[in-house]
């Protein structure tokens, strides 16, 4: 009996005494963090992405609590949760938001299998990062996709995957959040992070080519060839440059009147999400109206 | 018998060419020179379009300390400065001349007698190194470093002594063996001037023992040079890796990157080198052209080829018998360490060591299994890392613990895939996070500086 006695006193003062330790220590050591920090992370989707620049939600909660402090949330765009997102993280922290256009994921190559013929058999480890390694790759083109689905590998969002009828990787828009984390893990360059444009719309260079234009258009039917063609049709707006054999439109400054598209005689300018071309029709008057004869092969549908 | 301490494996040595005496190959109707024919800056070129060429004209120099020049190893006329999809896969500056005739440069001296050491009191160690700089001399084993940046040790480090690599001990190649052979004398002389110029009086020359009758010719001729010792060395891959030859000679580790070998005092130069070297000071010949082993079980007429940098590899492929119907890959060097070609159009440059067809049988790889866990290649691994481990590390991203787990000291030798039963493809991992991990050093003392 007494050994159970003296068992319960000696815990219960050693448990005593652990419990003030414990008391004394929470109130020296507290850290004070912002409440309002845990309330910004609460509404970010928890997707850790990266995507904001930011090493995960928490990181970014606390970014943005730190610059409200400082009087701005500029700059600071979840990618995933967009514009709803920011603005009740504006709520929280008694600010207001600038609303900054959406962005998405472009994959600049067209060298499909039947635009880019296979001049070699890839055997090795699977993936982009190795094959780049070891040089051209499977075509001519040492600047095109690789076809091994680095990028797939790397989207949490299931916003992109490979066609396997033309061995490109494909965005699927909806879900796109533009973080960026499939262009980081491509070891081209291919993806870019673009504006999306209104409804969706957008004119881009879909080649990554800075060979001269004999190697390039041995190498890929759809090559960009730096003929510069492009540049002069779009002189009154001066939104594409030329630089190392490749054209490059300015989103900010294309103003997409698709001339440019027609212009290109290899058919490496595309715009996304115009509605078909009528046949026959009479020459636009306003450059935003898009018309034309061919039929745009785009791969999405308009939004 | 001597040999390194550290792991290693044994593939089939397929020397399939060791008998055949070395043949000129056919002069080509065009030479490309890439300027990318050794680690470092690339070569600057200083001839344009329309320009005359003779054997031996300097076609461009070189764009920095670890760079060397090109030489034009045939004449006639530049035709282009443009590119060549190199050996390295990719598309790269080269220089094109078209060949008229076989011309040379007047300062070559061609006639081909020995001259010994002897014979040339006056060449001290400034000279040399400074002809062996001119001449474009880089390692001629494959790996293709700048040979005079090796001859000039940093400030605080001493020499003690040169090792010659003559261990070849990727299957299949001959070349060094076949040099040794036909050229020892003027190896010898070649050794010397390499002692004289790093001042060591202690050279060894490390013969593996698969080739006891370059070992036995070595050794006689080395009896007139009581400074120089032939050391036969057990069979085993990777031995001709500088670390690995150091260690099995000299008994001497090399520390961890940083470190280089001669912080251990060796000096460390393929045995093609020191001919090539011979050659420039003695005879005042730039580095022109090499021994190339062309050879496969599939080819007709396997052999050793002196030939001229800039030639086509279809060219020597067509002396050799042409190319065999049934091939499933192109490798220029060895099979261990060597790189598959895209195709046969690239030029030869100063490291094409070989030329290799493998069947497609041979070719093929098997598809990866799951890991065992037997550690076969942490036994195979001979700069003792943990293969399995770094192959993970890379393909999950992790960076810092590759780092930490010495990832840059792989030497990419292909020890560990070679014996992994589960056919894993462990060094095209590893070396994503080598270059990875190189990066992030090279940007982390790129930030120090600022």
């Amino acid at each position: 009996m007494d050994l159970i006695l003296l068992a319960v006193i000696v815990l219960g003062v050693l448990g005593l005494v652990s419990a003030l330790v414990l008391f004394y220590a929470s109130h020296r050591f507290a850290v004070h963090e912002d409440p309002r920090i845990g309330q910004v992370a609460a509404v970010l989707p928890q997707a850790n992405c990266g995507g904001c620049g930011y090493p995960g939600c928490s990181g970014f909660a606390a970014a943005c609590v730190k610059a409200a402090d400082q009087g701005s949330l500029d700059g600071k765009l979840c990618p995933v949760g967009g514009q709803a997102v920011m603005e009740q993280v504006a709520d929280i922290v008694g600010l207001s938001v600038v609303a900054s256009a959406p962005k998405v994921a472009v994959v600049r190559c067209n060298g499909s299998c039947e635009n880019r013929p296979r001049i070699a058999e890839f055997d090795g480890m699977p993936t982009c990062r190795v094959q780049q390694m070891l040089g051209m790759g499977e075509t001519a083109c040492p600047y095109g996709c690789l076809g091994c689905g680095d990028c797939v590998a790397a989207c949490q969002f299931g916003a992109i995957s490979i066609n396997p009828s033309t061995g490109l990787p494909e965005v699927d828009e909806e879900k796109c959040t533009a973080c960026g984390a499939c262009a980081k893990a491509c070891p081209r360059g291919v993806i870019e992070i673009r504006l999306k444009g209104p409804k969706g719309r957008r004119v881009v260079v879909l080649c990554n080519n800075k060979d001269k234009g004999a190697v390039a258009n041995k190498a890929c039917k759809s090559a960009c060839i730096g003929c510069g063609k492009c540049v002069k049709t779009c002189e009154k707006f001066q939104a594409i440059t030329l630089e190392n054999n490749l054209a490059y439109i300015d989103a900010e400054k294309c103003k997409m009147c698709r001339k440019c598209e027609e212009a290109c005689p290899k058919g490496a300018i595309h715009g996304f999400n115009f509605p078909p071309r009528k046949p026959a029709a009479p020459q636009p008057a306003e450059p935003a109206v898009a018309s034309g004869t061919t039929q745009q092969t785009n791969n999405e549908k308009p939004a | 018998m001597k040999t390194f301490r550290i792991g290693g494996v044994h593939p089939a040595e397929n020397k399939l060419t060791a008998d055949k005496p070395i043949r000129d190959a056919m002069l080509p109707k065009q030479a490309v020179f890439s300027m990318f024919q050794h680690i470092g800056a690339p070569a600057k070129p200083v001839v344009k379009k329309g320009d005359k060429v003779k054997v031996g004209t300097l076609l461009a120099e070189a764009g920095g300390f670890v760079s060397a020049p090109v030489h034009s190893s045939v004449s006639g006329t530049v035709s282009k400065v443009d590119s060549v999809l190199d050996a390295s896969g990719t598309r790269r500056a080269a220089i094109y001349v078209d060949v008229e005739g076989d011309e040379w440069e007047e300062s070559v001296d061609r006639s081909g007698q020995l001259v010994r050491l002897s014979d040339r009191p006056e060449l001290d160690s400034k000279t040399i190194i400074e002809k062996i700089k001119n001449a474009g001399i880089v390692g001629m084993g494959g790996a293709t470093f700048p040979c005079h940046v090796k001859l000039s040790p940093p400030p605080g480090c001493k020499a003690e002594c040169v090792i010659i690599n003559a261990v070849e001990c990727e299957p299949y190649l001959t070349a060094d063996h076949r040099l040794m052979l036909e050229h020892a004398d003027e190896i010898l002389v070649g050794v010397s001037l390499i002692m004289k110029a790093v001042g060591v009086s202690r050279g060894y020359i490390g013969i593996e023992n698969n080739k006891p009758d370059a070992i036995k010719l070595m050794t006689e001729k080395s009896q007139a040079y009581p400074e120089i010792e032939v050391v036969p060395l057990q069979v085993k891959y990777p031995q001709g890796g500088e670390k690995q030859l150091i260690d099995a000679v000299i008994g001497r580790q090399v520390p961890a990157p940083p470190a280089i070998p001669i912080n251990v005092g060796a000096v460390v130069q393929n045995v093609g080198t020191a001919f090539a070297i011979y050659e420039a000071v003695m005879h005042n010949k730039p580095l022109i052209d090499r021994i190339i082993t062309v050879t496969g079980k599939s080819v007709s007429n396997p052999g050793n080829l002196r030939a001229r940098l800039g030639t086509p590899m279809q060219q020597l492929m067509d002396e050799c018998g042409g190319l065999p119907a049934d091939t499933g890959k192109i490798i220029g060097g060895g099979p261990m360490m060597g790189k598959a070609l895209l195709s046969l159009d690239v030029p030869m440059t100063k490291g094409s060591s070989g030329l290799l067809i493998m069947n497609s049988k041979e070719a093929r790889r098997s598809a990866p299994q799951p890991c065992i866990r037997c550690a076969k290649c942490v036994s195979a691994c001979p700069m003792g890392l943990e293969p399995y481990l770094l192959a993970t590390l890379s393909t999950h991203a992790e960076w810092e613990r590759a780092e930490a787990n010495d990832v840059v000291s792989c030497i990419e030798c292909g020890s560990c895939q070679f014996t992994c039963p589960s056919c894993r493809p462990l060094l095209d991992n590893i070396r994503v996070g080598k270059q990875t991990v190189m990066g992030i050093i090279r940007s982390r003392a790129a930030q120090a500086k600022k």
